[in-house]
């Protein structure tokens, strides 16, 4: 690895109105390094990626790249000056060629003819060993390759140093996996890359080298190896993690002695094949398994939210119909759903609104919650679950990802639902509220509401729930519970009775 | 109810059709074969009209037997026509969509003995291919209205001019004696505005004159639709018109409705566009009447509010 | 006083700067134009009424159909992300039916009136339930599932005729569409005044304007708080056919005729810009229906002042297409981005000013 620096960012300043965004942040990448930015949100990393990329001005600071002060006003700027970036979403177009996604709307595309730029795209995806072909539909591959081919393009453009945001948050294992490989190879060649993920794992798996940011201001840059993933957290949250390990041991089985709540049996979907499933009051339970494992599809057939194709149902031991969200809302079951952005928020709408949506909806079209009453409503839970919002009328989309979250969380607490499903409610939020919403599960748990937690990262299910069932290929494969609940035995569970990949999540 | 209200009326149709069939083919001694091309009556008032003519003079009870087809587009049209010939209808009655394009089939016609004649517009073909075009003047509409109106020697004349849409015939043959009496200075114009055959902008345009404040005596609109607008306008403000009052109001088409308002006094003129053209073209063809002259201009009346006559109306209303 | 002006530049009104600057813009430069403009005068009218007239009130008479129109597209718009381009047509089918249904009776009182108004407001809210059903079941684009009614509404005007452009005549009417005996604002005004306050009515005593808002922004979250929307897309066709219903009625009773080629022409195109220059956005989601009647009555200002300045109507539609152009421009996220900016720079100077005065 050569050690002389590619890019040297010093002493960044950023200013949004009222808000220093970044105090004098030093940041430096050197070539054929991934080096990960990590903090909270709300910590700057993606104000000092905007500064690089030239979505925003900086208001102080300079920029090198190779040694040379450049200034980046555009983000045309900041490729031209080999800085490339790839976004969380998919920022291509699906119905375009893979070729024709590489090459369009580049300065030089213009003068090349379709054959030629076929041609060098599968050069170029052979090259880096992407498994896709130039003249295949984007929209046809997976989203792993969707992002391989959003890098390649980058790579192509003679970028020197690529920007990673949260590449891997809507990617399988094996996909990650493959995407590491991609990371390791470009590495190899000279690409500096800049690396921002929440999961911590991959950031221990693939990086050299970790900055950290806290609440805009720089708090250290670290190898690998001397920063063991408790200190890094520690480092991001600025305390230490005495909260976190205390709730580390796995909840006893009490519940058990209680009553059931809701029990389906051979309940189908046209997204989930038939699966028998019971939770008890004041329980915790979990549904585990790969991405597209059906456990998403599972719980979502048991709010109503796809098409339910056929089952028995009973809450309470009286048999009931569930086929639409309203009739599983009317029965007390609440459900937060796996994409915040696409089946959670309503971005325009306030905080206020935000909140009392579902309540509304219960209450039906001819009985509107009076504004005062909304108000005391949002009051109490941007109070009680702690939500950072500049008033209660804020659009709930200029909120970070975390508190966005907790909106609507409060929206299915103001129901008061006795079953509550948490369809990755952890996803993309920072280490603070992750603790936050986890411990309110506990507390809903205690206080008799039964609620069910999916997330990817098993460790967390392991701190929350008291019973976990696995699944793979749409199907349970299995149900965990009091000392089986461990990382090892959850790991051969998913994959089948073999224990080969311990360490992977 | 509105599909079915649909459906009832174009059952309604079919009935009269099989209806009027069935009476042809009673009719054994050799019916005379009329072929009618026209634009279809949804077009108009005046299409309506015209095309319920037709049919009512080329009936059955008066010895023809009547073949239509109703189309705006003259490609449709010319394969109609050549339909017709082929069938072997005696006359061919053409109201066409476009000027041109009538060459080849109307040779056709000829050498097929088919005779032709041409109604209501003019078309670009050698006159030797058709008998007789009956057809309407606008330009002499607009000369009797205007003529009229010079013939009520007010002691000035301060004009709207409400037009219809820009371009079509109507507009450019009602509004051509007009401007003739501005363009030398017998009238004076307030406004000369295009409502485009709608009610509710004339109400407009003689409302912003209302508020304006400047004085007019004379609303020459160029549709009965236009001055019925216009005429609500004067309504709402309390100024009065018609026999007597402070405006004279001028329309045409004489719908029935509008030549009742005429009776009634509250307009003072309404100039026909004649859709009848039927009736001549019949005594042609039955020779009651003889002419050398390729072009026929079909008479067009003009009607005065002191003179018009329950018996006018329902001679020449269009409309209920 | 400051802080108001500020209050109001960064967004105070919120959508409704732009539409409010245009209309005073459009004020001032009548009263430089023609002092007189906005002069009101006591008169009679020719059935012996006391009425108030002049061009103020021309304008707000006559924008009145606009205004009733774009409220219901404003809630078809904030539900459906689309436009529905067929309610000129499908006014002059709801006035062909009240024409019809009342010329049923020998007589008419306000008996048969009411019973046209229901029946052809039935009418038009099975339309607008069609055309519901194309967007919110189907799934079809507004604007195109809304093409099939804009093509044939007026052929189907047209049959219900029988061709003709009938007329009626009664004293009711005449009230509907001009003034009631003893009230001297025009009819029309008041009707526009009536759908506001029911429209703010149905807002304040049901949740609907939240639910279509949701459905609006985010269909899929929407759907998985338990809201039907389906039912809320269908529902807003079906307010906007009451609305198409009571416009069609208007103008009708203005002129005591049908015309089913000219009632409301090309009052869809004018209805959707009201809708936008409302500042609402033609994407969906939230709305002001406020915004979309000060834009129903800067369309009518505009052309009224158009008319004013004797402008040929054929060219008044390139003025009145320069000015929306100009509006629609001012309000777009690009320059409202430009506008935020300077403003930022402003104060940001001010302030570096009056530190350095401090220190100094």
């Amino acid at each position: 690895m050569q050690t002389d620096p590619l890019l040297q960012m010093r002493h960044i300043v950023k200013i949004f109105p009222g808000v220093l965004a970044l105090n004098g942040v030093d940041f430096t990448l050197r070539r054929g390094e991934i080096h990960a930015l990590m903090g909270e949100n709300g910590a700057g990393k993606s104000t000092l990626i905007k500064v690089l990329t030239g979505v925003y001005p900086s208001d102080g600071g300079e920029i090198k790249v190779d040694g040379q002060v450049i200034s980046i006003k555009s983000p045309q700027d900041a490729q031209m000056h080999g800085i490339s970036t790839v976004y969380q979403e998919i920022t291509l177009c699906p119905n375009l060629t893979v070729a024709e996604n590489m090459f369009i709307g580049r300065e030089d595309s213009v003068w090349i003819n379709r054959k030629d730029y076929e041609k060098r795209a599968d050069e170029i995806l052979s090259n880096l060993g992407i498994p896709a072909r130039s003249t295949q539909e984007l929209g046809n591959c997976s989203l792993a390759v969707q992002q391989m081919v959003a890098i390649a393009r980058a790579v192509d453009m003679r970028c020197k140093v690529l920007i990673l945001d949260e590449p891997t948050s809507s990617l399988d294992d094996k996909e990650v996996n493959m995407l590491f490989d991609l990371m390791r190879d470009l590495k190899s060649k000279g690409v500096g890359i800049i690396f921002v993920t929440h999961f911590l794992e991959q950031v221990y798996e693939v990086s050299d080298r970790i900055t950290v940011l806290r609440n805009g201001e720089l708090v250290g840059e670290y190898t690998v190896e001397e920063l063991p993933q408790v200190e890094l957290v520690s480092k991001m949250i600025g305390k230490e993690l005495g909260e976190l390990s205390s709730m580390n041991e796995p909840q006893d089985s009490e519940a058990e002695k209680k009553e059931v709540f809701y029990e389906a049996e051979n309940l189908s979907s046209s997204d989930a094949l038939p699966f028998d499933f019971k939770i008890r009051k004041g329980e915790v339970n979990g549904f585990t398994g790969l991405l597209g494992s059906g456990r998403s599809e599972s719980v979502r057939a048991i709010f109503g939210a796809d098409k339910v194709t056929g089952g028995k149902v009973k809450i309470n031991g009286k048999n009931v119909t569930i086929t639409k969200p309203i009739e599983a809302m009317r029965n007390g079951i609440g459900y937060l759903a796996e994409d915040r952005k696409r089946d959670g928020i309503i971005a325009d709408l306030s905080v206020r609104e935000n909140i009392i949506l579902a309540l509304q909806v219960m209450n039906g079209i001819l009985r509107p919650i009076s504004r005062s009453e909304a108000e005391s409503y949002a009051d109490e839970y941007i109070k009680m679950l702690n939500i950072k919002t500049a008033s209660r009328e804020t659009p709930v989309g200029s909120l970070s990802g975390g508190n966005q979250q907790k909106v609507i969380l409060a929206r299915w607490l103001l129901t008061h639902p006795e079953y509550l499903i948490l369809d990755e409610p952890t996803r993309g939020i920072d280490v603070g509220t992750k603790l936050e919403i986890q411990k309110l599960v506990l507390k809903l748990a205690e206080d008799g509401v039964s609620v069910t937690f999916i997330s990817s990262e098993i460790e967390e299910m392991l701190r929350t729930c008291s019973r976990l069932v696995v699944m793979r290929d749409r199907h349970i494969v299995g149900e965990l519970k009091g000392s089986d609940l461990n990382q090892t035995k959850v790991m051969q569970t998913i994959a089948g009775g073999e224990s080969k990949d311990e360490e992977q999540i | 109810m509105k599909r079915f209200k649909a459906l009832a009326i174009t059952a309604v149709l079919a009935l009269t059709f099989v209806l009027a069939a069935c009476g042809k083919s009673g009719n054994g001694s050799g019916p005379i074969k009329v072929g009618v091309i026209n634009n279809p009556p949804s077009e108009s008032g005046y299409r309506e009209a015209n095309v319920k003519d037709m049919e009512a003079v080329f009936s059955a009870e008066n010895g023809y037997e009547l073949k239509t087809f109703y189309s705006i587009k003259n490609d449709e049209q010319l394969q109609a026509a050549q339909g017709f010939i082929t069938e072997g209808v005696d006359y061919l009655l053409i109201s066409a969509a476009e000027t041109t394009g009538w060459d080849e089939v109307l040779t056709k016609a000829k050498e097929a003995g088919v005779k032709v004649y041409i109604f209501d517009r003019k078309i670009d073909v050698d006159e030797s291919l058709y008998e007789a075009a009956v057809i309407s003047n606008m330009a002499a509409e607009g000369d009797t209205a205007v003529q009229w109106l010079l013939d009520q020697n007010l002691p000035e004349y301060n004009v709207i001019h409400i037009q219809g849409a820009m371009g079509s015939d109507a507009q450019i043959g009602r509004t051509g004696a007009l401007q003739a009496q501005f363009d030398n200075g017998t009238m004076h114009c307030v406004v000369q505005q295009t409502a485009t055959w709608d009610e509710a902008e004339a109400k407009n345009i003689v409302e912003s004159v209302i508020n304006s404040g400047e004085s007019f005596n004379v609303i020459y609109a160029e549709n009965d639709g236009m001055a019925k607008g216009a005429v609500a306008a004067l309504d709402e403000h309390g100024i009065t018109h018609g026999v007597g009052g402070q405006v004279v109001v001028m329309g045409f088409d004489c719908n029935k409705w509008a030549l009742r308002e005429l009776k009634d006094g509250a307009w003072n003129y309404d100039g026909q566009c004649s859709p009848f053209q039927a009736q001549i073209i019949s005594d042609l063809i039955k020779g009651v009447n003889t002419t050398s002259d390729k072009i026929i201009i079909n008479e067009e009346k003009g009607f005065d509010a002191t003179t018009i006559t329950d018996s006018d109306i329902e001679k020449y209303g269009l409309g209920e | 006083m400051k802080s108001k002006f500020k209050k109001i530049f960064a967004g105070g009104l919120g959508q409704l700067t732009i539409p409010l600057i245009a209309i005073a813009l459009l004020v001032i430069f009548n009263l430089i134009r023609d002092p007189s403009f906005f002069s009101i005068t006591f008169s009679h009218n020719n059935d012996g009424n006391t009425i108030i007239e002049g061009n103020l009130i021309s304008i707000i008479n006559g924008a009145s159909e606009l205004a009733i129109l774009a409220m219901g597209m404003t809630l078809v718009t904030a539900a459906c992300r689309g436009q529905d381009i067929s309610v000129g047509a499908a006014a002059a089918i709801a006035g062909s039916v009240f024409v019809k249904v009342l010329k049923a009776f020998s007589v008419i009182n306000p008996g048969t009136v009411i019973f046209a108004f229901i029946c052809s407001c039935i009418v038009a809210m099975l339309f607008g339930c069609f055309n519901g059903v194309l967007v919110a079941v189907f799934k079809i684009q507004p604007m195109i599932a809304t093409l099939i009614l804009y093509t044939c509404g007026r052929s189907i005007a047209y049959w219900i005729n029988g061709g003709a452009t009938p007329n009626v005549k009664s004293h009711i009417l005449s009230g509907i569409g001009s003034f009631i005996p003893g009230i001297p604002i025009p009819t029309p005004v008041l009707i526009v005044i009536l759908m506001a306050v029911i429209f703010m009515l149905v807002f304040r005593f049901t949740s609907l304007e939240l639910l279509t808002q949701s459905v609006g922004i985010n269909e899929s979250a929407a759907k998985l708080n338990g809201i039907n929307s389906t039912f809320i897309k269908l529902l807003s066709f079906i307010i906007l056919g009451v609305c198409v219903c009571v416009a069609g009625m208007i103008g009708v009773c203005r002129l005591g005729l049908i015309n089913h080629e000219t009632l409301l022409i090309d009052v869809e195109m004018d209805t959707i810009l009201a809708v936008a220059i409302g500042g609402n956005n033609l994407g969906g989601g939230k709305f002001k229906i406020s915004g979309s009647i000060i834009g129903a009555y800067v369309i009518q200002m505009l052309t009224t002042t158009l008319y004013a300045m004797k402008v040929s109507s054929t060219d008044v539609k390139a003025y009145k297409a320069i000015v929306i152009v100009l509006l629609v421009v001012i309000g777009s996220p690009v320059v409202k981005r430009e506008f935020d900016k300077v403003v930022r720079n402003m104060k940001a100077k001010k302030k570096s000013v009056s530190k350095g005065a401090a220190e100094s």
